[in-house]
Protein backbone atom coordinates (compact mmCIF):
# COMPACT_ATOMS: atom_id res chain seq x y z
CA UNK A 1 0.00 0.00 0.00
CA UNK A 2 1.60 3.18 -0.76
CA UNK A 3 0.43 5.03 2.64
CA UNK A 4 2.06 2.93 4.81
CA UNK A 5 1.74 4.60 8.13
CA UNK A 6 5.29 5.83 9.76
CA UNK A 7 5.83 5.99 12.99
CA UNK A 8 8.65 6.70 15.39
CA UNK A 9 9.49 10.49 16.53
CA UNK A 10 12.65 10.58 14.33
CA UNK A 11 11.33 9.01 11.22
CA UNK A 12 8.07 11.42 11.44
CA UNK A 13 10.41 14.07 11.63
CA UNK A 14 12.06 13.30 9.00
CA UNK A 15 9.72 12.66 6.64
CA UNK A 16 7.51 15.80 7.43
CA UNK A 17 10.82 18.23 7.76
CA UNK A 18 8.67 21.30 7.44
CA UNK A 19 6.18 20.40 9.47
CA UNK A 20 5.09 23.99 12.18
CA UNK A 21 3.72 21.58 15.12
CA UNK A 22 6.93 19.40 15.02
CA UNK A 23 9.61 22.10 14.62
CA UNK A 24 7.84 24.25 17.11
CA UNK A 25 7.66 21.28 19.63
CA UNK A 26 10.74 20.60 18.78
CA UNK A 27 12.70 23.69 19.63
CA UNK A 28 10.54 24.00 23.12
CA UNK A 29 12.49 21.06 24.73
CA UNK A 30 13.25 17.82 24.34
CA UNK A 31 10.62 15.73 26.14
CA UNK A 32 7.73 17.40 24.22
CA UNK A 33 6.92 14.82 21.65
CA UNK A 34 7.60 11.22 23.29
CA UNK A 35 5.90 9.44 20.31
CA UNK A 36 4.86 10.45 16.56
CA UNK A 37 2.50 8.83 13.92
CA UNK A 38 2.01 9.68 10.51
CA UNK A 39 -0.76 7.70 9.17
CA UNK A 40 -3.20 8.21 6.23
CA UNK A 41 -2.20 11.39 6.22
CA UNK A 42 -2.64 12.38 9.79
CA UNK A 43 -0.39 13.40 11.91
CA UNK A 44 -0.35 12.43 15.44
CA UNK A 45 1.92 13.59 18.08
CA UNK A 46 1.69 11.97 21.58
CA UNK A 47 2.54 14.53 24.67
CA UNK A 48 3.43 13.65 28.32
CA UNK A 49 0.22 14.30 30.29
CA UNK A 50 1.54 17.36 32.57
CA UNK A 51 2.87 19.18 29.12
CA UNK A 52 0.08 19.37 26.99
CA UNK A 53 -1.18 23.10 28.24
CA UNK A 54 2.18 23.85 27.59
CA UNK A 55 2.26 22.00 24.36
CA UNK A 56 -0.97 23.69 23.04
CA UNK A 57 0.48 27.31 23.76
CA UNK A 58 3.33 26.27 21.81
CA UNK A 59 1.38 24.38 18.81
CA UNK A 60 -1.01 27.96 18.94
CA UNK A 61 1.98 29.88 18.68
CA UNK A 62 3.40 28.16 15.43
CA UNK A 63 0.26 29.11 14.00
CA UNK A 64 -2.24 25.83 14.42
CA UNK A 65 -4.72 28.88 16.02
CA UNK A 66 -8.04 27.13 15.65
CA UNK A 67 -9.25 24.26 18.06
CA UNK A 68 -11.47 21.41 16.09
CA UNK A 69 -12.11 19.19 18.96
CA UNK A 70 -11.22 17.07 21.89
CA UNK A 71 -12.15 13.72 22.75
CA UNK A 72 -11.63 10.43 24.77
CA UNK A 73 -10.98 6.94 24.11
CA UNK A 74 -10.90 4.27 26.43
CA UNK A 75 -8.66 1.41 25.92
CA UNK A 76 -10.03 -0.68 28.92
CA UNK A 77 -8.56 -3.29 30.56
CA UNK A 78 -5.26 -1.63 28.94
CA UNK A 79 -2.80 0.87 30.93
CA UNK A 80 -2.37 3.32 30.47
CA UNK A 81 -6.02 3.09 30.08
CA UNK A 82 -7.26 6.91 28.81
CA UNK A 83 -6.24 8.55 25.46
CA UNK A 84 -7.77 12.39 25.27
CA UNK A 85 -7.11 13.33 21.48
CA UNK A 86 -6.91 16.99 20.54
CA UNK A 87 -7.28 18.08 17.07
CA UNK A 88 -6.24 21.37 16.11
CA UNK A 89 -6.14 23.37 13.06
CA UNK A 90 -4.36 26.22 11.26
CA UNK A 91 -6.37 28.22 9.32
CA UNK A 92 -2.85 29.58 7.39
CA UNK A 93 -1.50 26.43 6.82
CA UNK A 94 -4.51 24.40 5.96
CA UNK A 95 -3.34 21.48 7.81
CA UNK A 96 -4.25 19.60 10.95
CA UNK A 97 -2.73 18.23 13.93
CA UNK A 98 -3.68 15.80 16.35
CA UNK A 99 -2.24 15.90 20.15
CA UNK A 100 -2.60 12.56 21.90
CA UNK A 101 -2.10 12.46 25.93
CA UNK A 102 -2.46 8.96 27.99
CA UNK A 103 -3.67 8.93 30.89
CA UNK A 104 -3.96 6.38 34.06
CA UNK A 105 -6.44 4.91 35.47
CA UNK A 106 -6.13 6.11 39.01
CA UNK A 107 -7.55 9.05 39.56
CA UNK A 108 -7.62 10.12 35.90
CA UNK A 109 -6.76 14.14 35.55
CA UNK A 110 -5.52 16.36 33.31
CA UNK A 111 -4.67 20.22 32.78
CA UNK A 112 -7.70 21.97 31.40
CA UNK A 113 -6.45 24.32 28.28
CA UNK A 114 -9.71 26.26 28.52
CA UNK A 115 -6.79 29.46 29.27
CA UNK A 116 -5.51 28.48 25.59
CA UNK A 117 -8.98 28.23 23.78
CA UNK A 118 -11.81 29.12 25.74
CA UNK A 119 -13.54 26.32 23.21
CA UNK A 120 -12.63 23.88 24.97
CA UNK A 121 -14.66 24.28 27.70
CA UNK A 122 -17.88 22.64 26.84
CA UNK A 123 -15.88 19.90 25.42
CA UNK A 124 -14.09 19.28 28.85
CA UNK A 125 -17.31 19.08 30.39
CA UNK A 126 -18.22 16.27 28.02
CA UNK A 127 -15.29 13.86 28.35
CA UNK A 128 -15.46 14.22 31.96
CA UNK A 129 -19.20 13.54 31.87
CA UNK A 130 -18.93 10.60 29.58
CA UNK A 131 -15.78 9.45 30.16
CA UNK A 132 -14.78 10.68 34.10
CA UNK A 133 -11.85 12.17 33.35
CA UNK A 134 -11.14 15.90 35.37
CA UNK A 135 -9.54 18.86 34.00
CA UNK A 136 -7.75 20.51 36.74
CA UNK A 137 -8.30 24.40 36.39
CA UNK A 138 -11.70 23.97 34.41
CA UNK A 139 -13.79 27.27 35.87
CA UNK A 140 -16.87 25.24 35.26
CA UNK A 141 -16.66 21.12 35.47
CA UNK A 142 -20.23 19.93 36.01
CA UNK A 143 -21.88 17.61 33.79
CA UNK A 144 -22.88 18.46 30.60
CA UNK A 145 -25.25 15.57 29.20
CA UNK A 146 -25.84 13.56 31.51
CA UNK A 147 -28.34 14.48 34.91
CA UNK A 148 -26.21 16.05 37.91
CA UNK A 149 -26.60 13.22 40.06
CA UNK A 150 -25.61 10.74 37.73
CA UNK A 151 -23.60 7.98 38.92
CA UNK A 152 -20.98 6.22 36.66
CA UNK A 153 -19.58 7.70 33.08
CA UNK A 154 -21.51 6.18 30.38
CA UNK A 155 -18.87 6.21 27.67
CA UNK A 156 -16.58 3.90 29.59
CA UNK A 157 -16.17 0.40 28.22
CA UNK A 158 -16.85 -0.85 31.66
CA UNK A 159 -20.44 0.67 31.26
CA UNK A 160 -22.89 -1.42 29.57
CA UNK A 161 -24.52 -0.87 26.56
CA UNK A 162 -28.02 -1.42 27.52
CA UNK A 163 -30.00 -2.35 31.15
CA UNK A 164 -29.62 -0.02 34.06
CA UNK A 165 -25.85 0.43 35.11
CA UNK B 1 -25.68 -7.32 41.22
CA UNK B 2 -29.57 -5.66 41.90
CA UNK B 3 -29.18 -1.87 42.24
CA UNK B 4 -32.35 0.42 42.13
CA UNK B 5 -34.03 1.70 39.24
CA UNK B 6 -32.65 5.45 38.52
CA UNK B 7 -34.76 8.29 39.63
CA UNK B 8 -36.48 10.69 36.86
CA UNK B 9 -33.69 13.18 36.33
CA UNK B 10 -33.69 16.55 38.56
CA UNK B 11 -34.05 19.85 37.15
CA UNK B 12 -30.53 21.97 37.93
CA UNK B 13 -31.47 24.53 39.37
CA UNK B 14 -31.92 27.81 37.96
CA UNK B 15 -29.59 29.09 41.15
CA UNK B 16 -27.18 26.78 40.50
CA UNK B 17 -26.71 28.10 36.96
CA UNK B 18 -26.99 31.67 37.85
CA UNK B 19 -26.47 33.09 41.44
CA UNK B 20 -28.81 35.99 41.80
CA UNK B 21 -26.65 39.18 43.32
CA UNK B 22 -28.50 39.53 46.52
CA UNK B 23 -26.31 41.81 48.54
CA UNK B 24 -27.27 45.02 46.14
CA UNK B 25 -31.18 44.05 45.64
CA UNK B 26 -31.93 47.92 46.87
CA UNK B 27 -30.22 49.30 43.93
CA UNK B 28 -29.84 46.71 41.13
CA UNK B 29 -33.38 45.49 39.83
CA UNK B 30 -31.68 42.06 38.61
CA UNK B 31 -34.38 39.17 38.27
CA UNK B 32 -33.03 35.57 36.60
CA UNK B 33 -35.34 34.29 34.07
CA UNK B 34 -35.66 30.85 32.45
CA UNK B 35 -36.37 30.95 29.24
CA UNK B 36 -37.03 26.52 27.86
CA UNK B 37 -36.06 24.15 28.12
CA UNK B 38 -39.69 24.26 26.24
CA UNK B 39 -39.75 27.32 24.04
CA UNK B 40 -40.81 27.75 20.79
CA UNK B 41 -37.45 30.09 19.80
CA UNK B 42 -34.61 27.68 21.17
CA UNK B 43 -35.13 25.32 18.03
CA UNK B 44 -35.82 22.59 20.58
CA UNK B 45 -34.92 22.08 24.10
CA UNK B 46 -32.42 24.38 25.06
CA UNK B 47 -32.36 25.82 28.26
CA UNK B 48 -30.97 29.04 28.79
CA UNK B 49 -31.04 31.31 32.56
CA UNK B 50 -30.70 34.85 31.83
CA UNK B 51 -29.66 37.14 34.60
CA UNK B 52 -31.98 40.32 33.61
CA UNK B 53 -31.68 44.38 34.64
CA UNK B 54 -34.60 45.64 33.47
CA UNK B 55 -34.39 44.67 29.54
CA UNK B 56 -30.74 44.59 29.56
CA UNK B 57 -29.39 40.61 29.75
CA UNK B 58 -26.16 40.63 32.32
CA UNK B 59 -25.67 37.26 32.38
CA UNK B 60 -26.49 34.23 29.67
CA UNK B 61 -25.63 30.36 31.23
CA UNK B 62 -27.03 27.66 28.75
CA UNK B 63 -28.29 24.06 29.82
CA UNK B 64 -28.21 21.13 27.53
CA UNK B 65 -27.93 17.64 27.32
CA UNK B 66 -32.50 16.85 27.15
CA UNK B 67 -32.33 15.17 23.72
CA UNK B 68 -28.95 13.03 24.86
CA UNK B 69 -29.51 9.56 23.37
CA UNK B 70 -26.18 8.22 23.96
CA UNK B 71 -25.46 7.65 20.20
CA UNK B 72 -21.42 7.97 20.33
CA UNK B 73 -22.17 4.56 22.72
CA UNK B 74 -24.45 2.66 20.65
CA UNK B 75 -22.30 3.10 17.96
CA UNK B 76 -19.87 1.10 19.67
CA UNK B 77 -21.95 -2.02 19.42
CA UNK B 78 -22.84 -1.68 15.68
CA UNK B 79 -21.11 -2.69 12.47
CA UNK B 80 -19.74 -0.21 10.72
CA UNK B 81 -22.54 0.18 8.02
CA UNK B 82 -24.84 -0.09 11.01
CA UNK B 83 -23.72 3.43 12.17
CA UNK B 84 -25.23 5.18 9.05
CA UNK B 85 -28.39 5.30 10.02
CA UNK B 86 -27.32 6.30 13.57
CA UNK B 87 -25.83 9.31 11.77
CA UNK B 88 -29.17 10.71 10.33
CA UNK B 89 -30.26 11.08 13.93
CA UNK B 90 -27.75 13.72 14.63
CA UNK B 91 -29.10 16.71 12.33
CA UNK B 92 -32.26 15.94 11.46
CA UNK B 93 -31.62 18.49 9.13
CA UNK B 94 -28.68 17.73 6.85
CA UNK B 95 -28.72 13.98 7.33
CA UNK B 96 -26.45 13.78 3.96
CA UNK B 97 -23.49 15.69 5.11
CA UNK B 98 -23.31 13.96 8.78
CA UNK B 99 -24.08 10.71 6.25
CA UNK B 100 -20.71 12.24 3.87
CA UNK B 101 -18.61 12.95 6.96
CA UNK B 102 -19.18 8.92 8.46
CA UNK B 103 -18.60 7.14 5.48
CA UNK B 104 -15.34 10.04 4.52
CA UNK B 105 -14.16 8.62 7.49
CA UNK B 106 -14.64 4.92 6.91
CA UNK B 107 -13.33 5.28 3.67
CA UNK B 108 -10.39 6.56 4.79
CA UNK B 109 -9.62 4.10 7.05
CA UNK B 110 -10.24 1.61 4.81
CA UNK B 111 -8.69 4.00 2.10
CA UNK B 112 -11.00 2.75 -1.05
CA UNK B 113 -11.31 4.64 -3.73
CA UNK B 114 -14.34 6.16 -4.78
CA UNK B 115 -15.62 6.15 -8.08
CA UNK B 116 -16.36 9.87 -10.15
CA UNK B 117 -19.97 9.33 -10.45
CA UNK B 118 -20.46 8.70 -6.76
CA UNK B 119 -18.24 12.09 -5.91
CA UNK B 120 -20.42 14.12 -8.00
CA UNK B 121 -23.48 12.72 -6.61
CA UNK B 122 -22.07 13.48 -3.33
CA UNK B 123 -21.71 16.80 -3.91
CA UNK B 124 -25.04 17.47 -5.77
CA UNK B 125 -26.89 15.85 -2.67
CA UNK B 126 -24.92 17.78 -0.11
CA UNK B 127 -25.32 21.26 -2.13
CA UNK B 128 -29.16 20.33 -2.14
CA UNK B 129 -29.32 19.20 1.41
CA UNK B 130 -27.46 22.29 2.23
CA UNK B 131 -30.31 24.78 0.64
CA UNK B 132 -33.32 22.35 1.86
CA UNK B 133 -31.31 22.85 5.30
CA UNK B 134 -30.78 26.98 4.81
CA UNK B 135 -34.69 27.09 3.84
CA UNK B 136 -35.42 25.90 7.28
CA UNK B 137 -32.85 27.98 9.31
CA UNK B 138 -34.32 31.53 7.38
CA UNK B 139 -38.21 30.08 7.87
CA UNK B 140 -37.85 29.80 11.10
CA UNK B 141 -35.32 33.04 11.83
CA UNK B 142 -38.04 35.06 10.73
CA UNK B 143 -41.00 33.68 12.10
CA UNK B 144 -39.13 34.01 15.69
CA UNK B 145 -38.58 37.73 14.79
CA UNK B 146 -41.85 37.95 13.78
CA UNK B 147 -42.35 37.55 9.71
CA UNK B 148 -44.79 34.50 9.83
CA UNK B 149 -44.85 34.45 5.81
CA UNK B 150 -41.57 33.74 4.80
CA UNK B 151 -41.91 30.49 6.88
CA UNK B 152 -44.38 29.02 4.00
CA UNK B 153 -42.48 30.69 1.09
CA UNK B 154 -39.36 28.40 2.63
CA UNK B 155 -41.05 25.62 3.30
CA UNK B 156 -42.95 25.73 -0.05
CA UNK B 157 -39.59 24.99 -2.20
CA UNK B 158 -38.19 22.29 0.67
CA UNK B 159 -41.21 20.23 0.54
CA UNK B 160 -39.94 19.80 -3.67
CA UNK B 161 -36.84 18.99 -2.15
CA UNK B 162 -37.40 16.52 0.35
CA UNK B 163 -39.47 15.04 -2.38
CA UNK B 164 -36.46 14.48 -4.29
CA UNK B 165 -34.39 12.74 -1.61
CA UNK B 166 -37.77 11.01 -1.32
CA UNK B 167 -37.44 9.79 -5.25
CA UNK B 168 -33.53 8.77 -4.71
CA UNK B 169 -33.32 7.73 -1.46
CA UNK B 170 -37.00 6.73 -0.07
CA UNK B 171 -36.33 9.19 2.65
CA UNK B 172 -37.75 12.06 3.12
CA UNK B 173 -35.39 13.22 5.83
CA UNK B 174 -33.73 10.54 7.72
CA UNK B 175 -31.93 9.76 3.99
CA UNK B 176 -28.93 7.60 4.70
CA UNK B 177 -28.16 7.19 1.36
CA UNK B 178 -24.53 7.28 1.43
CA UNK B 179 -22.58 4.21 2.35
CA UNK B 180 -19.55 3.42 3.01
CA UNK B 181 -17.72 2.66 -0.47
CA UNK B 182 -20.56 4.84 -2.19
CA UNK B 183 -23.91 5.19 -2.60
CA UNK B 184 -26.59 2.76 -1.81
CA UNK B 185 -28.94 3.10 -5.18
CA UNK B 186 -28.85 4.88 -8.59
CA UNK B 187 -30.98 7.52 -9.26
CA UNK B 188 -34.28 7.45 -10.64
CA UNK B 189 -34.81 8.24 -14.71
CA UNK B 190 -36.66 11.57 -13.98
CA UNK B 191 -34.77 12.69 -11.00
CA UNK B 192 -31.80 14.54 -12.94
CA UNK B 193 -34.75 16.87 -15.59
CA UNK B 194 -36.45 17.32 -11.74
CA UNK B 195 -33.14 18.45 -9.96
CA UNK B 196 -32.64 20.86 -12.85
CA UNK B 197 -35.89 22.20 -13.34
CA UNK B 198 -35.87 23.02 -9.29
CA UNK B 199 -32.49 24.56 -9.33
CA UNK B 200 -33.40 26.92 -12.28
CA UNK B 201 -35.96 28.42 -10.43
CA UNK B 202 -34.29 28.96 -7.18
CA UNK B 203 -32.36 31.85 -7.66
CA UNK B 204 -35.24 33.56 -8.63
CA UNK B 205 -37.16 32.08 -5.31
CA UNK B 206 -34.24 33.47 -3.09
CA UNK B 207 -34.69 36.52 -4.87
CA UNK B 208 -38.16 36.67 -3.45
CA UNK B 209 -37.40 35.84 0.17
CA UNK B 210 -34.96 38.78 0.03
CA UNK B 211 -37.84 40.63 -1.28
CA UNK B 212 -40.10 39.92 1.53
CA UNK B 213 -36.88 40.64 4.14
CA UNK B 214 -34.24 42.73 3.24
CA UNK B 215 -35.94 46.14 3.25
CA UNK B 216 -38.40 45.46 5.72
CA UNK B 217 -37.53 48.40 8.89
CA UNK B 218 -38.65 46.10 11.05
CA UNK B 219 -36.21 43.07 10.11
CA UNK B 220 -33.56 45.97 9.65
CA UNK B 221 -33.86 46.91 13.26
CA UNK B 222 -34.28 43.70 14.55
CA UNK B 223 -30.69 42.08 13.11
CA UNK B 224 -28.36 45.46 12.27
CA UNK B 225 -25.76 45.40 14.55
CA UNK B 226 -27.02 42.62 16.93
CA UNK B 227 -24.98 39.82 18.56
CA UNK B 228 -21.92 41.41 17.38
CA UNK B 229 -18.61 38.69 17.09
CA UNK B 230 -15.11 39.81 15.95
CA UNK B 231 -13.01 37.47 14.42
CA UNK B 232 -10.90 36.97 17.03
CA UNK B 233 -13.55 36.03 19.60
CA UNK B 234 -15.27 33.53 16.83
CA UNK B 235 -12.02 31.89 16.68
CA UNK B 236 -11.45 31.66 20.44
CA UNK B 237 -14.58 30.05 21.11
CA UNK B 238 -14.39 27.81 18.28
CA UNK B 239 -17.12 29.36 15.87
CA UNK B 240 -17.38 27.63 12.56
CA UNK B 241 -19.46 27.65 9.27
CA UNK B 242 -21.66 31.24 7.94
CA UNK B 243 -21.24 32.66 11.33
CA UNK B 244 -17.22 31.99 11.01
CA UNK B 245 -17.52 33.65 7.67
CA UNK B 246 -19.99 36.59 8.77
CA UNK B 247 -17.16 37.63 11.27
CA UNK B 248 -14.77 37.92 8.65
CA UNK B 249 -12.63 35.04 8.74
CA UNK B 250 -12.27 33.58 5.03
CA UNK B 251 -12.54 29.57 5.82
CA UNK B 252 -14.67 27.40 4.08
CA UNK B 253 -13.74 23.37 4.40
CA UNK B 254 -15.21 22.99 0.71
CA UNK B 255 -12.53 25.03 -0.60
CA UNK B 256 -9.57 24.99 1.99
CA UNK B 257 -9.64 21.28 1.97
CA UNK B 258 -11.33 19.91 -0.25
CA UNK B 259 -13.20 16.11 -0.04
CA UNK B 260 -15.13 14.16 -2.03
CA UNK B 261 -14.07 15.92 -5.06
CA UNK B 262 -14.89 19.83 -4.21
CA UNK B 263 -11.65 20.71 -5.75
CA UNK B 264 -13.72 20.37 -8.91
CA UNK B 265 -16.55 22.71 -8.57
CA UNK B 266 -16.12 26.86 -8.59
CA UNK B 267 -17.75 28.76 -6.50
CA UNK B 268 -17.22 32.00 -3.97
CA UNK B 269 -17.43 31.77 0.10
CA UNK B 270 -19.56 34.98 0.75
CA UNK B 271 -17.65 36.66 3.69
CA UNK B 272 -18.72 39.76 5.86
CA UNK B 273 -16.81 41.60 8.40
CA UNK B 274 -19.83 43.04 9.99
CA UNK B 275 -20.22 39.69 12.48
CA UNK B 276 -24.04 40.68 13.16
CA UNK B 277 -26.89 38.40 12.46
CA UNK B 278 -27.38 40.70 9.68
CA UNK B 279 -24.35 39.39 8.25
CA UNK B 280 -24.92 35.90 9.12
CA UNK B 281 -28.54 36.40 7.30
CA UNK B 282 -26.75 37.81 4.24
CA UNK B 283 -23.79 34.94 4.39
CA UNK B 284 -26.28 32.26 4.88
CA UNK B 285 -28.74 33.66 1.47
CA UNK B 286 -25.12 34.23 -0.55
CA UNK B 287 -24.44 30.22 0.20
CA UNK B 288 -27.33 29.12 -0.96
CA UNK B 289 -27.26 31.00 -4.28
CA UNK B 290 -23.80 29.46 -4.59
CA UNK B 291 -24.88 26.03 -3.69
CA UNK B 292 -27.23 26.39 -6.47
CA UNK B 293 -23.95 27.16 -8.74
CA UNK B 294 -22.33 24.03 -6.89
CA UNK B 295 -25.50 21.84 -7.61
CA UNK B 296 -25.73 23.07 -11.50
CA UNK B 297 -22.26 22.48 -12.25
CA UNK B 298 -22.42 18.86 -11.02
CA UNK B 299 -25.59 17.75 -12.58
CA UNK B 300 -23.98 19.36 -15.71
CA UNK B 301 -20.62 17.54 -15.25
CA UNK B 302 -22.24 14.64 -14.34
CA UNK B 303 -19.69 11.78 -15.27
CA UNK B 304 -20.82 7.97 -16.39
CA UNK B 305 -19.62 4.73 -14.21
CA UNK B 306 -20.34 2.85 -11.25
CA UNK B 307 -21.93 4.46 -7.81
CA UNK B 308 -19.66 2.08 -5.61
CA UNK B 309 -16.72 1.52 -5.02
CA UNK B 310 -14.67 -1.82 -6.51
CA UNK B 311 -14.45 -3.94 -3.01
CA UNK B 312 -16.76 -7.04 -2.72
CA UNK B 313 -15.71 -7.07 0.66
CA UNK B 314 -16.60 -3.94 1.67
CA UNK B 315 -19.97 -2.71 -0.70
CA UNK B 316 -22.97 -4.92 -0.54
CA UNK B 317 -23.17 -6.71 -4.65
CA UNK B 318 -26.03 -5.96 -7.07
CA UNK B 319 -29.42 -7.27 -6.60
CA UNK B 320 -29.07 -9.02 -9.84
CA UNK B 321 -25.26 -10.54 -8.94
CA UNK B 322 -26.02 -11.64 -5.58
CA UNK B 323 -29.04 -14.00 -7.61
CA UNK B 324 -27.19 -15.68 -10.04
CA UNK B 325 -23.37 -15.33 -9.00
CA UNK B 326 -21.83 -17.94 -5.34
CA UNK B 327 -18.96 -15.42 -4.77
CA UNK B 328 -21.14 -12.73 -4.78
CA UNK B 329 -23.84 -13.84 -2.39
CA UNK B 330 -21.00 -15.23 -0.40
CA UNK B 331 -19.99 -11.91 0.01
CA UNK B 332 -23.86 -10.74 0.74
CA UNK B 333 -24.17 -13.00 3.19
CA UNK B 334 -20.86 -12.12 5.08
CA UNK B 335 -21.17 -8.56 5.15
CA UNK B 336 -24.75 -9.07 6.43
CA UNK B 337 -23.91 -11.40 9.34
CA UNK B 338 -20.34 -10.40 10.51
CA UNK B 339 -19.70 -7.14 8.83
CA UNK B 340 -16.25 -6.20 7.65
CA UNK B 341 -12.98 -5.86 9.09
CA UNK B 342 -11.32 -2.12 8.99
CA UNK B 343 -7.88 -2.46 9.85
CA UNK B 344 -6.66 -0.75 13.26
CA UNK B 345 -6.02 2.97 13.15
CA UNK B 346 -7.72 6.75 13.85
CA UNK B 347 -8.87 9.43 11.38
CA UNK B 348 -10.98 12.63 12.26
CA UNK B 349 -12.59 13.40 8.80
CA UNK B 350 -14.55 17.38 8.60
CA UNK B 351 -16.77 18.37 6.35
CA UNK B 352 -18.84 22.02 5.68
CA UNK B 353 -21.86 20.94 7.28
CA UNK B 354 -24.50 23.94 6.75
CA UNK B 355 -23.77 25.21 10.58
CA UNK B 356 -20.03 24.81 9.87
CA UNK B 357 -17.41 22.37 10.77
CA UNK B 358 -18.70 18.62 11.12
CA UNK B 359 -15.93 16.26 11.95
CA UNK B 360 -16.36 12.67 12.60
CA UNK B 361 -13.21 10.86 14.45
CA UNK B 362 -13.36 7.02 14.08
CA UNK B 363 -11.22 4.68 16.16
CA UNK B 364 -10.79 1.75 15.01
CA UNK B 365 -8.92 -1.76 16.62
CA UNK B 366 -9.25 -4.02 13.43
CA UNK B 367 -12.65 -5.86 14.29
CA UNK B 368 -15.94 -5.11 12.41
CA UNK B 369 -17.23 -3.33 15.22
CA UNK B 370 -16.08 0.86 15.35
CA UNK B 371 -14.29 0.97 18.61
CA UNK B 372 -14.89 4.81 19.18
CA UNK B 373 -16.69 7.04 17.16
CA UNK B 374 -16.98 10.58 17.73
CA UNK B 375 -18.96 13.61 16.55
CA UNK B 376 -17.41 16.71 16.40
CA UNK B 377 -20.93 19.33 15.93
CA UNK B 378 -21.04 22.60 14.73
CA UNK B 379 -23.29 23.79 17.02
CA UNK B 380 -22.13 22.72 19.72
CA UNK B 381 -19.19 24.68 19.72
CA UNK B 382 -21.01 27.82 18.25
CA UNK B 383 -23.51 27.73 21.77
CA UNK B 384 -20.26 28.70 23.10
CA UNK B 385 -20.08 32.03 21.80
CA UNK B 386 -24.16 32.80 22.72
CA UNK B 387 -23.29 34.65 26.37
CA UNK B 388 -20.28 36.47 23.95
CA UNK B 389 -23.73 38.00 21.58
CA UNK B 390 -26.26 38.56 24.17
CA UNK B 391 -24.39 39.93 27.50
CA UNK B 392 -25.16 43.43 27.18
CA UNK B 393 -27.74 43.21 25.12
CA UNK B 394 -31.35 43.21 25.08
CA UNK B 395 -33.36 40.08 25.99
CA UNK B 396 -35.60 40.19 22.71
CA UNK B 397 -31.89 39.88 20.95
CA UNK B 398 -31.18 36.65 22.59
CA UNK B 399 -33.83 34.50 20.15
CA UNK B 400 -32.37 36.82 17.27
CA UNK B 401 -28.99 34.93 18.14
CA UNK B 402 -30.49 31.87 18.77
CA UNK B 403 -32.21 32.03 16.03
CA UNK B 404 -29.06 33.46 13.50
CA UNK B 405 -26.53 30.62 14.86
CA UNK B 406 -29.16 28.27 13.37
CA UNK B 407 -29.07 25.59 16.31
CA UNK B 408 -30.01 22.18 15.72
CA UNK B 409 -30.59 20.45 19.61
CA UNK B 410 -30.04 17.13 17.89
CA UNK B 411 -26.61 17.35 17.00
CA UNK B 412 -25.78 18.92 19.99
CA UNK B 413 -26.58 16.91 22.67
CA UNK B 414 -26.03 13.39 20.69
Amino acid sequence: MANDPITGKEAVSEALPGNPAIQALTAAGPDFITDAKFDRNELTLTIPAEKIRQACEIVRAAGYNFFSDLTAVDWYPAEPRFQISYHLLSHGFKQRVRLKVLVTSDDPAVESITSVWPASNQYEREVWDLMGIRFQGHPDLRRIMMPEEWEGHPLQKTYPVEGYR
Amino acid sequence: MSRSMPEIAEFVATERLVKPSHEQDSQSHSMVLNMGPQHPSTHGVLRVVVEIDGETVTKLVTDIGYLHTGIEKNCEAKYYQQVVPMTDRIDYLCPMTNNLAYCLAVEKLLQLEIPPRAQWMRVLMNELTRLQSHLVWLGTHAMDIGALTVFLYCFREREELLRLFEAIAGQRMMTSYFRIGGLSLEAPLDFFPRVRALLKKMPEKIDEYQNLLTGNPIWVNRLKGVGHLTAEQAVALGVTGPPLRASGVDWDLRRDMPYTGYENFQFRVPTSTDGDVWARYWVRLEEMRESVKIATQALDGMPEGRITADAPKVVLPDREKMKTEMEALIHHFKIVTEGFTVPAGEVYQAVESPRGEMGYYVVSDGTAKPYRVHMRNPSFATLQALPTMCEGRLLADVVAVIGSIDIVLGEIDR
